[in-house]
């Protein structure tokens, strides 16, 4: 009797000596560095901490970002959509060719995809006097650095969707079809509604890195101030500029966008978990 | 799938070419009431081109009723040269050493004989390396011998992406070539010994210098001094910095770049730009930003700022830039003999 009281004890401790460590863990590797950004980017009162944002340079860099991730993430979201349907519902030849392709950009360093935008649309690239000859620009301006935002975000959608569609099986489609559905009916009415909070998770996922990216755009931006820069080549400007305090306020955005984005993750795996437990 | 393929990618293509043609629609600004110039610039003169080109932009609205913008990008310089050469589109390019100039001249975008266009070999300022040390110089350091020592960690940036860098390299090198009497196997040894005390390599002078200061990585930076009365200003008075016996002249070059400002209709308001910095007002807040200027008067009145300290040029000791980049810079050269990353 005593044993196996001891033994119980014994257990709950090691529980907790876990769950300290995890706990601790964080706390240090997470939680500070956040709280940090914050307690930097407010170190000189609130007012000069808006005063960050009421910048040229900053609101452009803002803006980019966002224009950024309006273009990138529908793209490939639409994408994402496709290629997983044509992965997860049909065989064919090449399909994990296909799929390795797709992970490609997981694999590669986001500082080689933005080389090679420059090695193929630079000036002295592949591409570069085909579109001197045109006058078009593409690397160290706009379409450079929605490029290289597709390029990095692209497997977050299909990657998420891609295992629910193959565990959802093509039965309910092949039932839609019997009844009489056509394509377009078939994927709005049945697909669309059965993977519609993995998509959602993915799209968000998509939307935090193609905001956050650093190293691809890096490379591909010039770095031209109130014209090329995101984010977060704004902060590191700033922070390059010995302006510490506008640089975490600029980060803390940046920060802000990726808790909404942890908030609204968890809402939609809680929503996942209960569509899938209620059937 | 491979149909899909395609789409993507002419799809993607199509909104490159969408937001291209809506950018260039305004780069014929020759006659117009704006005008707009990129000032492609190396690491640390950001706050110089803040403070000047606000001064040239009045002056120019005065002169012609034009307004003009000047847009700024930083770097290391060799990083900002080879952005020009893959198509970034600078019409003035503002850097740390005549080589990376002549590397874009190469590809044809500027004109060969770029260095005859202005006075001084087209460098408006010059500039020179130093040392900056931790308040009070806990670790003694006096002179380019003190930097060799054991236990001494030193911040300079990669010679091969950073300009600065590379005039480190070769006041280091100058200064033992000098002390042993020209022998280059002891300039060497002596070079390699510093190398080695060199933790982290970053990119460019501005990294570097936040290493040195905000991560308070190293007990000395090689800076340009530019760079060092800088931080020592930014950030309150942690540090100081020391004069080594002999030092390089350093100068950092100024030139338009012909075929983009032609593009762009901007070659006169590019160089009045550029002329302007050789303006007695140019001159003044080159000295005003730590640069040392060209001109005697202005020289003489920051004189207490600029202590006379024995220079010797890269032509004197390495034959200029294209032979010094080639013997100690390029792939395989001597910086990659004796640097090997730990």
């Amino acid at each position: 009797m005593n044993e196996l009281v001891l033994e119980v004890k014994f257990v709950s401790m090691k529980k907790w000596l876990l769950i300290g460590v995890a706990l601790g863990f964080l706390g240090l590797f997470i939680v500070i560095p956040l709280l940090a950004v914050f307690s930097e980017a407010l170190k000189k009162g609130i007012q000069l901490y808006f005063a960050a944002f009421n910048d040229a340079d900053a609101l452009s860099a803002i803006k980019l970002t966002l224009v950024t991730a309006a273009i990138s993430v529908p793209i490939n979201t639409v994408f994402g959509i496709v290629a997983a349907w044509a992965i997860a519902k049909f065989d064919f030849r090449g399909k994990n060719i296909l799929i390795t392709l797709i992970d490609i950009p997981f694999a590669v360093s986001p500082v080689i995809a933005g080389l090679v935008f420059v090695l193929l649309f630079g000036s002295q690239g592949l591409f570069g006097s085909f579109l001197a000859a045109l006058d078009l620009k593409i690397v160290f301006a706009v379409p450079g650095i929605v490029l290289a935002t597709i390029f990095v975000t692209f497997p977050f959608v299909v990657r998420e969707l891609i295992p629910m569609m193959q565990e959802q099986g093509t039965e309910e489609e092949q039932a839609a079809m019997t009844l009489g559905a056509n394509g377009w009916q078939m994927f709005f009415r049945v697909t669309l509604p059965n993977i519609k909070w993995g998509l959602l998770y993915g799209v968000i996922l998509c939307i935090a890195r193609a905001m956050g990216e650093f190293g691809a755009v890096s490379v591909v931006s010039g770095h031209i101030r109130g014209l090329t820069n995101t984010i977060p080549l704004h902060v590191e400007i700033l922070y390059n500029e010995y302006n510490f305090q506008a640089a975490f306020a600029m980060a803390s955005l940046l920060t802000m966008l990726a808790l909404v984005t942890l908030g609204l993750k968890s809402l939609v795996e809680w929503k996942t978990k209960k569509y899938v437990n209620g059937g | 799938m491979r149909k899909i393929w395609m789409m993507m990618v002419s799809f993607t293509l199509l909104l490159g070419a969408a937001g291209c043609s809506a950018q260039t629609a305004g780069s014929k600004n020759s006659t117009k009431h704006t005008v707009e110039l990129l000032n492609v610039s190396y690491d640390p003169t950001r706050e110089l081109y803040e403070q000047f080109n606000k001064s040239f932009a009045s002056y120019w609205e005065e002169k012609t009723g034009q307004k003009v913008t000047i847009k700024q990008s930083h770097g290391g310089s060799g990083a900002q040269s080879r952005a020009v050469i893959d198509g970034l589109e600078a019409d003035v390019v503002t850097l740390a050493l005549a080589y990376d100039i002549d590397a874009i001249a190469k590809t044809g975008k500027i004109s060969s004989d770029w260095q005859k266009r202005l006075a001084n070999n087209s460098s408006p300022y010059t500039s020179t390396i130093v040392f900056l040390v931790r308040k009070g110089n806990p670790k003694g350091i006096k002179d380019w011998d003190d930097l060799v020592k054991k236990g001494v960690s030193v911040i300079t940036p990669n010679p091969k992406t950073s300009g600065g860098a590379r005039w480190n390299f070769l006041a280091a090198w100058g200064y033992a070539l000098k002390k042993n009497n020209g022998d280059e196997q002891k300039a060497k040894e002596f070079v390699t010994k510093l190398y080695h005390n060199v933790p982290v390599l970053d990119s460019g002078a501005r990294g570097a210098t936040t290493t040195f200061t905000e991560k308070g990585i190293g007990d000395v930076l090689i800076a340009w001094e530019n760079e060092a009365y800088l931080a020592k200003k930014q950030l309150g008075n942690q540090f100081d910095i020391v004069y080594p016996s002999v030092s390089i002249l350093a100068e950092p070059p100024v030139t338009f770049v012909d075929q983009i400002a032609k593009k762009h209709g901007t070659e006169k308001v590019a160089k009045a730009y550029l002329d302007y910095l050789y303006s007695p007002e140019g001159q003044e807040i080159a000295a005003q930003n730590y640069y040392r200027p060209r001109d005697k008067q202005i020289i003489e009145k920051y004189h207490s700022q600029f202590p006379d300290i024995h220079l010797f040029t890269i032509d004197e000791l390495f034959g200029g830039w294209t032979k010094a980049q080639k013997t100690y810079f390029a792939d395989g050269g001597i910086f990659d003999q004796i640097y090997k990353p730990k």
